[in-house]
């Protein structure tokens, strides 16, 4: 049986933080004709093409903005890093790797594909969410690992 | 310039999203991961409020030829389903449940200044810059 987190889970935040993501695909979409696809758009700076670079340096700034235009609120945004460098690196290497070869990440096949009601990321989606979570049960539920 | 300025805005404004909905936090993420301990559903619930606005905006793509700025839309057309999808998204997926990262959010927790973030995110384009070169190799022969 699945237990809920109860103190951990935050519906209200999490819908209206999500509605903030698909509105910002939907900008991207709909003013630059782009798919808000992070590894894609960050990819994509690797073997620039002309013309084609600012609005994906742009993103990323505005990604990078976040934290500091958050702290106007008053509040320091929450992240918390578990993780070890040696894992981080593992992660980065495969997150990279992966994403690249899947042609899409959590933003391009999760939240842009399955709004297109695109199979090919439906089926991308399933396939991270399964190792995902099945890297996790290993991590911190199999004895000895 | 227009162009950047909406690409800076949704920047900005993906980067909120994700800092409300707690998805900045790779703690929490891994919350959503691990479904034998306590679960925590939120990040089901972000994808479901990005994916409702999300089947709007596309609805409104598929109609238009030109974006509102007068640009090309640019959807994929890719709908072939093969090996290199299922095994770059199942690869994708380890590395998340390792660290609890997936790129946006490891670039917004850069920006928040976390050097454990930075180690993340440069690992991440070397992973991509490998990507690259197994590629180019790949044509080349």
């Amino acid at each position: 049986m699945i237990e809920i987190a109860w103190s951990n889970f935050t519906p209200w935040s999490a819908l209206a933080g999500g509605i903030l993501v698909g509105l910002a695909a939907a900008s991207l979409l709909l003013l630059n004709g782009r798919i808000a696809g992070i590894s894609g758009i960050l990819g994509g700076l690797l073997t620039p093409l002309k013309g084609d670079i600012a609005w994906r340096v742009a993103f990323i700034l505005g990604l990078l903005a976040a934290p500091a235009v958050w702290l106007l609120s008053g509040d320091k945004p929450t992240i918390e890093i578990n993780a070890g460098y040696p894992a981080l690196i593992i992660a980065g290497l495969l997150v990279g790797v992966g994403t690249r070869y899947g042609s899409g990440c959590t933003s391009g096949h999760g939240v842009c594909g399955l709004s297109r009601l695109s199979p090919r990321s439906l089926v991308a989606t399933l396939s991270f969410m399964a190792t995902g979570f099945i890297t996790v049960f290993v991590i911190r539920h199999v004895p000895g690992v | 310039m227009k162009y950047c300025l909406a690409s800076l805005f949704a920047g900005l404004i993906f980067g909120l999203g994700l800092i409300l909905s707690g998805m900045a936090n790779p703690e929490k993420v891994l919350g959503f991961l691990d479904i034998a301990g306590l679960w925590d559903p939120s990040l089901a619930f972000v994808m479901g409020g990005a994916i409702l606005v999300g089947l709007v905006a596309f609805a409104i793509a598929r109609r238009r030829t030109l974006s509102f700025l007068g640009l090309n839309i640019k959807i994929p057309s890719n709908t072939h389903i093969d090996k290199r999808l299922v095994m770059g998204s199942l690869t994708f997926g380890v590395g998340w449940g390792i660290a609890g990262f997936c790129p946006g959010p490891g670039i917004v927790a850069l920006g928040a200044g976390e050097v454990k973030a930075a180690v993340f995110v440069a690992s991440m384009v070397a992973g991509m810059a490998i990507f690259e070169l197994i590629e180019r190799n790949r044509a080349k022969a």
